[in-house]
């Protein structure tokens, strides 16, 4: 039955990539003058198809990008060999074309100046623009040291930059997607099995037997490999347990839905533990092969029993032993998935730890089903001359974060406000592909350092509201519109992608290699962009690797062959962790040392007062982050977000479908916009509910312009977590207001 | 041979890629729609219940739109599916009226339009657009007089429903429930 579906898949989908094909999969169907006439009064223009992958969001899916004569792009679709997206794009994917379609988009560089006492962009040549960026990161250089120069980046733009900033002497680089998403998952699999999950992660979702998914709403969060997977995985009769107070999507499609009352996860995962333990439910010959400290486990586990933790959780006992028990009928082939932006109360890498404690005790880690060990291709990197060592940089920022292994945005943000004792002073920050003021809580710190800091650049294809604070706007072209770095990721075979660019940059714009290229001659650091353009460098690295660009710009991606060893644990061959002990490791000697906790501690969280909601937020599958609100194709889908609540709460407030209400936090913070309400049964009664990303203030995005409210603007409270100094951002209740009460204060 | 499209509610998962796949392959003005999603809740907290549905015309085996044309621009084609000739409607918008599910649209050059089931893709082979980009896999397209076909099977083997029966309408596409 699953055969002959996809093998019909695949015939149509190699059509869809343009490769000419008599009419095999409908036979039946001949060419026919009235559907000639019915099908359509455009007539299409011959199209061609460029490789690409997709920067919509991080995913990086393979794609073919068709243009037509006129150098216009028509359509995306997904590149049928490529193990991130198995020819199928996400909507937002498949809406890219209208990133690049985007009227408002940033058309030339742009330099602040006072004009009349007032400060105004005014537009500049891309000498006059990247002049004065060079001149202003020299004087930084000069007065305080490269290091006093930050770099905060995300996805493809962000590594040229990385290149041009170790060139220049400074390791000050950070990202929201550490400290502000993923962070905590990576330190609490990394304390317990000597890996971090990384991107994608390699669980085993296609043959799983059971899917827990804790605060993780897959389908929603368009992953799109492993959204595929899990339609496999239903297909296959896999059990979906979903943990959320929201009825989720894929809470939907579960056999058990536990709605958890907010920030009681560690109670759960804890008990959970407590059964397979104590009902001898756990894997015992992995557990005694590969675990370390289960003793330990096993008594600090002793008191959480499902009666334990239904007086904290809400989930009745029954409920929480019969989930564990399908957990257990299932594993080794159970995946407790580590989720992703799993910043939120503080002890989220603790959290993050539990759920890699149950992994390690249902033996999925290394098991068909679980998770696999995955493999890249290591690219070689195009010779340049060492990087100079910076004095300090993004570790030493962070300094007191044990287990930070990345550059931390908000300490970075901390460190560029002005001070007495400034012990690592930022003074310019080049901001590249990232809104951080979307991405990153506390915009009143955002605030304090662009008014200390000497001088910001943003490079971006959007105006988005970070610009604001800029200094010099340079305008990136698109993905469609440029080459970047080859996209090497782990999957279960490693694979290499292209992307190249489809049709010419519109506008004034430019790829973001060509502005670090530039940027590095006039810094004096040629030696390190020696070449003329970029399909030098990437013909030079796929030729190491046994390809080259002529190959790839035909092919898209290229699928390698695993050299690391098998996908799992081998019967009988031993497997050593790459932890301290060399074991999984339940308990952390680690942890215990530094005087944290060995084993993860529930510890009860504020909950709201009266007439205060938990502000929980997530992801609508047609946008990605802050970035695709104005798209004109996906904002067709979604072009502003809701507040989810409870008919229950909407009787006691008041409210009413489709009303615009305003919120205040226990800060009295104000929401910027009004937001429609969405009165809801899938929403908790503690809890409201909102998609991320919207309330832009920036008119320059005449579509996304004032939609919604900015969930990000109205979290001012952070719960910072020891271990690795991620920001967890579930700290904020809401009031709703019927009117808007900052109105009020004005007059 | 009668095309019809079978969508499994079970693993739709309300992303609206379908939507933006048939804008793009169709060059439907952004604003309009030839497909769309629905979502309908049912139950109360926690005892829940949701279902997602990819929506479009249903090339209905007896038509509305196309009995009330007076020019005949609708009209039935190859493999039962309905579909509108742009040069022949003058854009009346009896059909609109008529369709009981709300499938069409006018253009804004004046003629209506619906989906197509991709006709033009069909012909080359291919699937419908909507059908080869979802990324549950949870829509199924083919002949459903082929009792052999993927779509055969399943309506053979899994419950289904199809939209407002009491239409009189004879939908051809399918909801796996
Ligand atoms: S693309 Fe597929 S999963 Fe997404 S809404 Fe459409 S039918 Fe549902
Ligand atoms: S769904 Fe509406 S437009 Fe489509 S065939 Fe039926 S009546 Fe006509
Ligand atoms: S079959 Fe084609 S025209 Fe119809 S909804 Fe799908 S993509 Fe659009």
């Amino acid at each position: 039955m699953n055969n002959s579906r996809r093998s019909f898949i695949k015939i149509s989908a190699l059509g869809a990539g343009g490769v000419a094909l008599s009419s095999a999969a409908f036979s039946a169907i001949p060419l026919n003058d009235t559907i000639n006439s019915g099908v359509s009064k455009i007539k299409p223009l011959p199209l061609r198809r460029t490789a690409t992958y997709c920067e919509v969001c991080f995913w990086k899916c393979a794609a073919w990008a068709y243009s037509d004569e006129l150098g216009s792009i028509q359509k995306i679709i997904g590149n049928q060999n490529d193990p991130h997206c198995f020819g199928r794009l996400c909507p937002r994917g498949t809406g890219g074309v209208g990133m690049y379609s985007d009227k408002d988009r940033l058309k030339k560089p742009l330099i602040r100046t006072e004009i009349n006492g007032k400060q105004e962009f005014k537009e500049a040549s891309w000498k006059e623009a990247l002049n004065l960026v060079a001149e202003k990161m020299q004087n930084i250089k000069d007065q305080y040291g490269p290091e006093s120069m930050a770099l905060i980046k995300h996805g493809s733009p962000g590594s040229h930059l990385e290149h041009l900033f170790k060139a220049f002497g400074s390791d000050t680089i950070a990202e929201p997607a550490y400290a502000q998403c993923r962070g905590p998952r990576e330190t609490g699999f990394g304390l317990t099995f000597g890996s971090w999950v990384g991107s994608p992660e390699p669980t085993d979702i296609r043959d799983t037997k059971c899917l827990v998914l804790i605060g993780s709403h897959l389908g929603e969060n368009m992953h799109n490999s492993q959204v595929q997977e899990m339609s496999d995985a239903i297909d296959n009769g896999a059990q979906i347990i979903t943990v959320d107070p929201r009825f989720s999507t894929v809470a939907s499609k579960s056999q058990y839905w536990l709605p958890i009352k907010p920030s009681t996860d560690i109670a759960l995962l804890l008990s959970w533990m407590h059964v397979l333990i104590y009902e001898d439910l756990y894997n015992k010959e992995y557990v005694e092969k590969y675990g370390h400290g289960f003793e330990a486990l096993k008594k600090h586990v002793k008191p959480f029993s499902p009666e334990w933790a239904y007086g904290i959780t809400t989930i009745k006992p029954d409920q929480i032993r019969k989930t564990a028990r399908t957990m257990a009928s299932a594993a080794p082939s159970t995946i407790v998935h580590p989720g992703r932006h799993v910043t939120w109360y503080g002890d989220d890498s603790q959290r993050a730890r539990a759920v890699a404690i149950l992994n390690g005790l249902l033996g999925s880690w290394g098991n068909r089903g679980g998770f696999y060990f995955k493999e890249k291709i290591k690219i070689p990197k195009y010779p340049h001359p060492e990087y100079p060592h910076p004095k300090w940089g993004w570790k030493e920022i962070g300094e007191k974060f044990p287990f930070a292994e990345m550059g931390n945005t908000t300490e970075v943000i901390k460190a560029s406000i002005a001070s007495e004792d400034q012990k690592y002073p930022i003074k310019g920050w080049f901001v590249a592909g990232t809104n951080l003021v979307a991405s990153v809580p506390q915009k009143n710190l955002i605030e304090k350092a662009a008014e200390s800091l000497d001088f910001i650049v943003v490079m971006d294809t959007m105006p988005m509201e970070i610009t604001g604070y800029a200094d010099v706007i340079l305008p990136e072209c698109t993905y469609l519109e440029r080459y970047d770095g080859l996209r090497s990721s782990p999957n279960r075979e490693p694979s290499v992608a292209l992307r190249a660019p489809a049709v010419e940059p519109l506008y004034n714009t430019k790829p973001a290699w060509w502005m670090a290229k530039e940027l590095g001659n006039r810094l004096g650091l040629s030696a390190y962009f020696d070449y003329e353009t970029i399909e030098e460098v990437l013909d030079w690295q796929l030729k190491q690797i046994g390809s080259s660009l002529e190959e790839m710009k035909k092919i898209g991606v290229k699928n390698f062959k695993r050299k690391s060893g098998p996908l799992y644990l081998q019967k009988g061959k031993p497997y050593e962790f790459p932890t301290q002990s060399g074991k999984i490791e339940f308990y952390s000697d680690e942890l215990a040392s530094l005087g944290l906790d060995p084993m993860p501690v529930y510890t009860p969280h504020e909950t709201p007062n009266r007439g205060y909601y938990r502000l929980n937020y997530g992801r609508s599958p047609m946008h990605t982050f802050s970035r695709t609100i104005n798209n004109p194709n996906l904002s067709d889908l979604t072009d502003e977000n809701t507040l989810w609540v409870n008919p229950k709460v909407a009787r006691i407030e008041n409210l009413k479908k489709g009303q615009e209400v305003w919120l205040e936090n226990q800060d009295g913070k104000v929401s910027q916009f009004p937001i429609k309400v969405r009165v809801t049964e899938r929403i908790r009664w503690d809890s409201v509910y909102m998609y991320h990303g919207f309330g832009h203030n920036n008119k320059k995005l005449s579509r996304a312009h004032g939609k919604g409210i900015s969930d990000t603007d109205m979290i001012t409270r952070i719960k910072v977590d020891p271990l690795m100094g991620g920001t967890g951002m579930r700290g904020n209740f809401v009031k709703i207001h019927i009117e808007n009460p900052a109105k009020e204060v004005m007059i | 041979m009668k095309y019809a499209m079978v969508i499994d509610t079970l693993k739709c998962v309300g992303c609206s890629d379908c939507v933006v796949a048939c804008q793009t392959e169709n060059k439907v003005p952004v604003g309009y729609c030839r497909d769309w999603v629905t979502e309908s809740v049912n139950g109360s907290y926690p005892q829940l219940n949701l279902e997602l549905k990819s929506e479009r015309c249903n090339q209905c085996d007896n038509a509305p739109c196309v009995r009330c044309c007076p020019t005949g621009a609708s009209h039935k084609a190859e493999g039962g599916i309905i579909l509108v000739t742009a040069d022949e409607c003058i854009g009346c918008g009896a059909c609109i009226a008529s369709c009981p599910y709300d499938a069409r649209f006018q253009h804004p050059d004046g003629y209506v339009d619906k989906c197509t089931f991709c006709a033009h893709r069909l012909k080359e082979g291919q699937l419908p657009a909507c059908v080869s980009v979802c990324p549950t896999k949870c829509m199924y397209f083919g002949d459903i007089e082929d009792p052999t076909s993927k779509v055969s099977h399943l309506l053979k083997s899994r419950k289904y429903k199809v939209l407002a029966p009491e239409a009189g309408t004879k939908p051809n596409v399918y909801y796996l429930i």
